[in-house]
């Protein structure tokens, strides 16, 4: 496959895209490979007893089926990918098993002829505010403290001339990317492993497959050259890969494993529910007395996810006093996992929901509200902010939407049959990187650009491009990223967004040291982004919302989304678009459609496909705008970018939720935003 | 894997000779093939009527023959129907994508089985998939949202999917259906296997058989269906859903009111989707708006009629609100 460069602010790869040259994970041309179909536990909780492969061996095709009683001892206490070790069974959906057979038809129809006895215990599968245990993790992702506070709360609410209070909740929501999760593993006579996987990071995706497995890694090969999108669900290895790997091992042959679209609900992670309680207090001229943001979520029995869902909260105004907490519930449901901005997004809802309560409650315009609590230094940290632009955000927003002379009535504008409203809500997400490696080299008359960087559909392959050719000087169509592979260059995870801020320093790097050789040039940036501290960095947005919500049907309608972000440097432009109104698409997904239903007694996940699980069709997005204001931000990495892949879903859902309340007078506090919640209120 | 044989039939009696226990019709495939990847069905026999029946629309006695074969993207442009059945056009349009309409069939369309997540997750229990292992979205914290509100029992809750049955339910339809010659000469059919089967009536309530979508017998195919000539009046369907786009009904509503020249109703006719095991016929909210002059007051009482008696489950008491809101809107859009 070609990693070419062929046109001015078009993908590197979009040619072979739309040819179908692009080969994602299951499609490549591996010889004799066979399929392996997972068994998957129809309990939530309980042990496996006695499996019966009888029937299913004897099946036309059938070369072995893997369970428990043949499993392979793991070095790993990852309990989702230490397959078949237990016996014990800790969420509906759970892998217990696999057929392996010539074909994926073969493998399917003998796994429904394996009997396997189940024991099953009593399963807990549903989060609720008093439920009983609720414990603090000793931290929240990524690193961060699981509780924060400065001043007195309490003082600053008992003195506040205005206070809210409210508990705003999400669903569990699952990432579907457009490709589902696939794998084929491959064992060499030399005992190496190559994988073909669809991963958001090579390196760390070879990483953990060593480690699982007990090998080297230089034993294991990860080849990833085009991801169908990720939003999250991709950035950590999953069963499948590890189930592919050995069963691999133990027929002797490459081996294919593709998830259905169902089997993703249960093994392809999701984001936890979530349950926010909010108290604000203000003075009359809207300064904040007081912001606590306390927060419960669920996790794993065997795996502990602590959704950072209060950090934006220390990030974002500036209050006399601050409380943020987390509390956990472990049930009996799959690994939470990342998902799209994983704490922001659900954190911003229900921050910026509860500023819009708190701006009606004042009679102040919201926009004016974020303005007069736009805090000088990071609340928290009292680090400086490397920039910080919401302020000028808000105001091109508002100018560009036609803010001025809103009407603040709730409830009292028609179109037709329809109500209608605007709403506002501010977005944010950090700007971080991590330490990487790369290298570039002279080759033919042009550069070659190599780094273990994953391209997930955002056109990375192509921001690299650009970033080496700037440093280069030279015209983007000379220089060639190859990237998708464990063998190149390690490199972290396109997760974060900090994908391009952390390639892009070690592809930058790598060109200037080619530019002293005239050949070569190599980068690890480690020592450098060691060096990171002593600023808050981070993005900030401003998006207005305009809906129509039929008081007769309760059917929402959103013709109007717009979006003004400040991100640093935006290093191109038709890129940096698609992320923006990605974001603010899926955003306004998870304010109206997104929601994994979940069976309290069968213990399990239910609106397993996307017939059930409804993201925003085409008809959903009349209109979705993104600008920006170019930052220059010397405090950042040399690009100047400070990653654009997630903050567009931030704050979405509060805008649009605001916008409801402000066309309706109903403030539903429970997403999504469904008809059968308006027609409630009414 | 799972083998089954593939025919294609070239005439009805073609298809019904082929049809043995175990068999399947196939018409755009767009819901049967998505059961048997599912795993919720398995014929060891499918066989392809899109040849055997037609594929035409046809106007006869004032009225309209649509051939079980047609296209819902082609019954949905077609000229005669956007003309006189505009409920019709609606509706299918209001269905599925683009994609779909295009491989869809009128027959299909109409056979399609309910999208409970129940119905399609083979790992749970169901009645209507596997008779006798009880229903999971009757258990308490199941996922009711989506379910019955009318006519279901103990047994099922599903609904019944489709946009089109809705309308044809209004516009008192009936279907063509033909069997076996033999077999159903002995049952005192027509010569040819044939019998007609009206709307409302060729989908079931569940009762203690939701295995039995409708009132077909095993190996009858639907060759055509018949629409009586345009009601007067004005009518239209409309389609509630949380995505614009791409979504089964919520609730639905197919309606019909004519006013006559003293000012009093002389027809009316109210189906609603999404609510039922089968499109739901609304005789009762009828009866109340015929014969006297249409006001809100009246199509409220009219409402209230026929949802006296739904019981909505854990999670889906919107839908009563919503059926009502509908009724007493959408016919109070049509007084002329």
């Amino acid at each position: 496959m070609s990693d070419t460069h062929p046109i001015e602010g078009h993908r590197a790869e979009g040619r072979d895209k739309v040819t179908g040259a692009a080969w994602y994970a299951f499609e490549h041309p591996v010889p004799d490979a066979v399929y392996a179909y997972p068994l998957q536990a129809p309990i939530a909780s309980g042990r496996i007893g006695a499996v019966d492969t009888a029937e299913a061996l004897a099946m036309p095709g059938v070369i072995t089926v893997l369970w428990g009683g043949v499993a392979i001892p793991f070095g790993t206490e990852n309990f989702e990918l230490a397959l078949f070790e237990r016996s014990e069974v800790t969420y509906r959906g759970q892998l217990v098993g696999a057929v392996i057979a010539d074909t994926l038809e073969n493998a399917r129809a003998a796994a429904a002829a394996v009997r396997v006895d189940y024991a099953p215990d009593e399963h807990d599968v549903v989060l609720r505010a008093d439920h009983p245990d609720q414990f603090r993790p000793e931290k929240i992702n990524p690193a961060l403290p699981t509780d924060t506070g400065y001043g007195d709360v309490a003082a600053g609410l008992a003195g506040a001339t205005v206070r809210v209070a409210a508990t705003y909740t999400t669903p569990v929501q699952h990432n579907n990317p457009m490709e589902p999760h696939a794998a084929i593993a491959s064992w060499d006579s030399a005992g190496v492993l190559t994988v073909y996987d669809s991963t958001q990071g090579p390196t760390a995706d070879r990483d953990t497959i060593a480690a699982v497995l007990g090998l080297d890694p230089d034993q294991v090969r990860v080849v990833s050259p085009h991801v169908g999108g990720g939003f999250g669900s991709k950035g950590t290895t999953r069963p499948h890969v590890i189930l592919a790997a050995i069963a691999a091992r133990a027929v002797d042959r490459p081996v294919k494993v593709a998830m259905t679209r169902q089997q993703m609900f249960a093994l392809a992670g999701h984001r936890t529910p979530t349950i926010q309680r909010m108290e604000l207090g203000a003075s009359a001229d809207g300064r904040l007395t007081a912001l606590a943001h306390d927060v419960l979520e669920h996790t794993a029995t065997r795996t502990e996810f602590a959704e950072q869902t209060a950090a934006c909260t220390r990030v974002m105004y500036g209050a006399r006093a601050m409380r943020t907490t987390h509390r956990l519930v472990r049930l009996n449901v799959p690994a939470p996992s990342w998902m799209r901005a994983p704490g922001e997004t659900p954190g911003m809802y229900a921050l910026e929901s509860a500023m819009d309560e708190l701006a009606v409650a004042l009679g102040m315009d919201p926009v004016e509200l974020r303005v007069v609590n736009d805090p000088s230094a990071e609340p928290e940290s009292g680090l400086p902010f490397s920039s910080r632009n919401l302020v000028a955000c808000l105001r091109a927003g508002a100018e560009r939407f036609g803010w001025a002379g809103r009407d603040p009535r709730p409830g009292v504008r028609r179109r037709g049959r329809w109500l209608t409203g605007t709403g506002v809500a501010a977005s944010t997400y950090p700007a971080r990187r991590r330490p990487s490696t790369a290298t570039a080299s002279a080759v033919d008359g042009g550069y070659e650009v190599r780094i273990a960087a994953a391209d997930i559909g955002t056109g990375a392959r192509t921001a690299l491009g650009d970033i080496a050719a700037s440093v280069l000087g030279v015209d983007a169509a000379r220089v060639r990223v190859v990237l998708g592979y464990s063998a190149l260059p390690d490199a972290p995870l396109a997760g974060g967004s900090m994908g391009t801020a952390s390639w892009g320093s070690a592809v930058a790097g790598a060109c200037e040291a080619l530019l002293k050789d005239g050949e070569h040039g190599s980068a690890d940036t480690a020592d450098d982004v060691a060096k990171d501290g002593g600023w808050a960095r981070h993005s900030f947005g401003a998006q207005f919302a305009e809906v129509l919500v039929d008081p007769l049907t309760g059917e929402v309608r959103v013709p109007r989304l717009l979006g003004v972000f400040a991100a640093g440097h935006i290093i191109n432009p038709v890129l940096a678009r698609s992320q923006f109104i990605g974001g603010m698409t899926m955003g306004l997904s998870m304010a109206l459609f997104e929601e994994t239903a979940v069976d309290a007694t069968a213990g399990g996940f239910v609106r397993a496909d996307l017939a059930q699980y409804h993201v925003a069709s085409c008809a959903d997005v009349p209109s979705v705008e993104a600008f920006w204001i170019e930052e220059v931000d010397p405090h950042l990495w040399p690009g100047g970018g400070k990653g654009i892949g997630e903050i567009g879903i931030t704050g979405t859902a509060a805008a649009i939720g605001n916008a409801v309340y402000h066309a309706t007078g109903h403030r539903v506090r429970d997403l999504p935003i469904t008809p059968a919640k308006l027609l409630a209120t009414a | 894997m799972k083998q089954f044989t593939f025919a294609r039939a070239g005439s009805p009696a073609d298809a019904t000779r082929q049809f043995r226990n175990g068999a399947a019709y196939l018409g755009g495939g767009t819901n049967l093939v998505d059961l048997m990847r599912l795993g919720v069905t398995a014929p060891d026999h499918v066989i392809d009527v899109t040849g055997a029946v037609s594929d035409e629309i046809t106007a006869h006695d004032g009225g309209l023959t649509i051939g079980a074969g047609v296209r819902n993207s082609d019954l949905s442009s077609h000229p005669l129907v956007r003309e006189r059945y505009p409920m019709l056009a609606r509706a299918v349009l209001n269905g599925a994508s683009g994609q779909i309409r295009n491989a869809a069939t009128v027959g299909g369309n109409l056979l399609q089985r309910t999208r409970c997540p129940y119905f399609q997750d083979v790992s749970m229990p169901c009645n209507k998939r596997s008779p006798g292992s009880g229903c999971q979205a009757t258990a308490p914290g199941a996922d009711t949202a989506n379910m019955a509100v009318l006519g279901h029992t103990p047994f099922c809750v599903a609904t019944h999917p489709s946009d089109l049955a809705v309308a044809l339910t209004a516009l008192n339809a009936r279907v063509r259906v033909v069997s076996q010659a033999g077999v159903s000469q002995a049952r005192g059919m027509a010569p040819d296997g044939g019998r007609w089967v009206d709307m409302p009536g060729l989908h079931r309530l569940p009762g203690g058989a939701p295995d039995h979508d409708t009132v077909l017998r095993p190996g009858e195919l639907i060759t055509k269906v018949e629409l009586p000539p345009p009601a007067g009046g004005r009518q239209t369907y409309r389609k509630v859903r949380e995505r614009a786009s791409f979504a089964f009904a919520l609730v639905s509503i197919a309606a019909l009111l004519d006013v006559g020249p003293d000012g009093r109703v002389r027809d009316c006719r109210i189906a609603l989707g999404g609510v039922a095991h089968a499109p739901w016929r609304a005789l009762a909210a009828e009866r109340v708006v015929l014969g006297v002059p249409p006001a809100a007051e009246v199509f409220a009482g009219a409402a209230e009629a026929e949802l006296r008696y739904a019981h909505p489950l854990a999670g889906n008491a919107y839908k009563v609100t919503l059926a009502r809101n509908l009724i007493t809107t959408v016919l109070e859009e049509l007084i002329p």
